[in-house]
């Protein structure tokens, strides 16, 4: 029970709960004493959690709930809504500077993860067509401004570093006129990790600030950050106000309660979420989402957004008609399994899909081997064209070939031949399926037909 | 006693919370009634002990007032002091037998725990201890990590082996041992990659890098320390519990406590996993490092002076 997740709990709770069909308030009380207990143990901070439950009983146990249809569902419903508030109701994004260069500086503990968020960002908006600066202001950890170096280099984006200095200051200072000179138009500043409570480097921070003048601070907290997120939060914010929050390491499997903690106390809403340490694995943060995450409702809206970013609109329709008509071959089975690939880990999007979000822990012992993928491909680039649309013809000597070329054995190639036979026939068979489901449900795959 | 001091001067911060808020307690009820205990289990969830170990450490002290016939709010802090530390204790650090040659020290953790630092700090300590110490860069993964260790054996005079960005971190564990072995080294002190306990493939690389070194050296490694920075939540418990199923630890080096966060998880995870903590990191420059003290950290954790 220890190291249950927070959405296991509160499920456990709510169907409990769900069971009845009156409810009382000691019964509404139960629960919600279960719910705090669930909090505290996913880090929500202690008064966080006090107001959040004080916040959902005075809704939950009006009359209009407990004599309402389904008073549990109602419960649930509330502890959503109070948990989407609390973690800042609508998506928020950076707002940009009407004249540019925008400047953002990014602030936070030591191993928050500021230079590889710095990077991640600067990405973000390269993406966007911007031409983002970064700039190399952490001159106290060892080997910092390499870090963000060879980041810029891997992502071809500059960043401004002076050669031997010790001052942040000397390198802030000339970031505006060198935004302005190279037009760059988003400018990101990495500083050196900090304690909240050094009041020295805090005032460091905000002689940095009156040098660059950001247009946002983002204050860079890791996921698993306990109790104590709430004085970071507070003190950075007291000291040199933040306008945003960026989340890093959601990765993992901390239950984030510090989202909920440093959002209740600085009133600023989290902006993106870090999830990995390839600098893609960025993402837009989504309070509703990520309550209906800890709820373990799943996150369908996510997973749909990503399939439509990395799946071909007329790609995936010529792929469906070729798999009504039966054409399917090898080629397209690697094409299809490279664009699965490229939607992210396949961890991440267990996560994502409803009602699995608590049963990840059975999950995690079938993680698809990313070796196993590159088997796959490496087999299929080894056939010729003609074998890749017609397997039938793969006689034992060409499965001999194949294998020498793709470095495998000739079980390896048999296996897959067959799970691709499989996954054919099967085709077929969803192909039935999907046309008789049509017209019971109304629910639409993100490239409808 | 210089390293209690130097401990108590470190968490002289971090203990200012969890005291006042403490002392305010105590000087504010009158009675040990129940009021009192439930503000006492609140005031421990709030330093991270996390809400099980609250509950059981209030139960315990709700149990030693009425058998000692505590009346006084203010007693209750020596006991409470006395009950942390009790749980705490693990064999101290400086004791640890340093007989093979090398004596192989793996040093693990999550992203950003502080691993490089630490390391930098062990190496120093070692080195002031008339030691010689080789380090390993085996973080191969992340931008410049090599960069930092290499400054680190530098400042300490220590011995590095590196290799380039990206190589296999078990070919430079390999040669790390390999070159210990050559030079008979005291000290081969091993950085790994940060990793999420919740990657599984990276858990298997940690797990191949202790073959490595048993194959070469069946008695090593001799420590495996695990890297925890104070301000984690109660993740940190399920951090430690994972990273033992795959390296079997041997300690747990406390990071930042010198900030405000009291890393009050350590405690259930001595009493869970057995794994005690051995060093404490209290700030950023290579001296502020001391061995683990049960009794003072309990007391620096809940005292004003």
């Amino acid at each position: 029970m220890l190291f249950s997740g927070l959405a296991d709990r509160l499920q456990g709770i709510f169907k409990n709960l769900r069971g009845r069909g009156r409810l009382s308030e000691t019964d509404v009380n139960e629960c919600l004493r279960e719910v705090r207990m669930a909090l505290l143990e996913a880090d929500v901070n202690f008064k966080v959690v006090k107001d959040f439950i004080a916040r959902v009983k005075t809704r939950a146990v009006g009359a209009d709930v407990l004599e309402s249809l389904n008073p549990a569902q109602q419960v649930v419903k509330i502890v959503y809504e109070e948990m989407t508030e609390m973690m800042g109701g609508a998506q928020r994004s950076i707002t940009m500077a009407s004249e540019p260069p925008t400047v953002i500086m990014m602030v936070g503990l030591q191993g928050s993860g500021k230079t590889t968020t710095a990077a991640k960002l600067a990405r973000h908006f390269a993406k966007q067509g911007k031409r983002p600066l970064l700039v190399a202001a952490d001159l106290y950890r060892p080997a910092a401004v390499q870090q963000l170096q060879t980041l810029g280099k891997q992502l071809d984006i500059p960043v401004l570093a002076i050669e031997g200095e010790s001052n942040p200051l000397a390198v802030v200072r000339s970031v505006r006129e060198t935004a302005l000179s190279q037009l760059r138009d988003v400018v990101i500043v990495d500083t050196a990790g900090r304690l909240h409570i050094d009041s020295e480097l805090m005032n460091e921070l905000n002689n940095i600030k009156a040098l660059v003048k950001p247009h946002e601070i983002m204050l860079v907290v890791d996921a698993m950050t306990g109790q104590d997120a709430v004085n970071v939060a507070e003190n950075f914010h007291g000291v040199v106000g933040i306008d945003g929050i960026i989340l890093t390491k959601m990765d993992g499997d901390a239950r984030g309660g510090a989202a909920l903690s440093v959002r209740a106390v600085t009133g600023r809403p989290i902006k993106f979420v870090g999830s990995g340490e390839k600098t893609e694995n960025l993402e837009m943060f989504h309070p509703d989402r990520m309550a209906s995450r800890i709820l373990g409702m799943g996150d369908m809206l996510s997973l749909i957004e990503k399939a439509q970013e990395t799946f071909d609109k007329d790609k995936a329709m010529a792929l469906q008609q070729k798999m009504r008509k039966d054409e399917f071959t090898l080629d397209d089975f690697l094409t299809q399994m490279q664009s699965i690939r490229k939607m992210g880990s396949f961890e991440q999007l267990l996560g994502m899909i409803p009602g699995l979000g608590g049963k990840m822990k059975q999950l995690q012992d079938m993680q698809v081997d990313e070796k196993d993928m590159n088997r796959v491909e490496a087999i299929i680039q080894s056939m010729t064209k003609k074998e890749r649309r017609d397997p039938s013809i793969i006689n034992g000597s060409r499965r001999k070939r194949i294998a020498d070329g793709s470095g495998t054995r000739v079980q390896d190639v048999n296996r897959l031949l067959k799970q691709f036979l499989e996954a054919r026939k099967m085709m077929k068979r969803m192909q039935g399926m999907q046309k008789a489901g049509q017209k019971l449900s109304s629910f639409r795959l993100p490239f409808g037909n | 006693m210089g390293l209690i001091d130097s401990l108590k001067n470190g968490l002289a911060k971090s203990r200012r919370s969890l005291a006042e808020t403490l002392g305010g307690l105590i000087r504010g009820s009158s009675a040990l009634d129940d009021d009192f205990f439930e503000e006492l289990e609140a005031t421990l969830i709030l330093s991270d002990a996390g809400a099980t170990v609250a509950s059981r450490l209030v139960e315990s002290i709700r149990k030693r007032a009425k058998q000692e016939n505590l009346q006084d709010p203010s007693e209750i802090l020596p006991v409470l002091e006395m009950e942390i530390a009790g749980m705490m204790t693990g064999e101290d650090p400086v004791k640890v037998k340093i007989g093979a040659s090398p004596h192989v020290i793996l040093v693990v953790g999550v992203n950003g725990s502080g691993k490089t630092t630490s390391i930098g700090k062990l190496a120093h300590y070692y080195r002031e201890q008339g030691k010689s110490v080789l380090v390993a860069a085996a973080d191969t993964f992340r931008a410049a990590a090599g960069e930092q260790l290499t400054l680190w054996a530098k400042r300490t005079g220590a011995e590095i082996v590196c290799h380039a960005e990206g190589a296999d971190p078990a070919a430079v564990v390999f040669d790390s041992v390999a070159a210990a072995k050559a030079r008979k080294t005291d000290i081969l002190i091993i950085d790994t990659a940060g990793r999420l306990h919740t990657k599984t493939n990276l858990m298997e690389e940690l797990k191949k890098i202790r073959r490595v070194i048993q194959r070469e050296l069946p008695e090593a490694p001799q420590e495996t320390l695990l890297v925890l920075d104070a301000v984690t939540g109660q993740n940190a418990l399920h951090q430690a519990k994972i990273f033992n199923e795959a390296t079997e630890l041997t300690g747990v080096i406390l990071t930042k406590l010198e900030g405000t966060a009291k890393g009050g998880f350590a405690i259930s995870i001595k009493t869970e996993l057995g794994v005690p903590v051995r060093w404490v990191g209290l700030g950023e420059t290579q001296s502020d490092f001391a061995p683990f003290d049960a009794r003072a950290y309990a007391h620096a954790l809940l005292n004003d002076k």
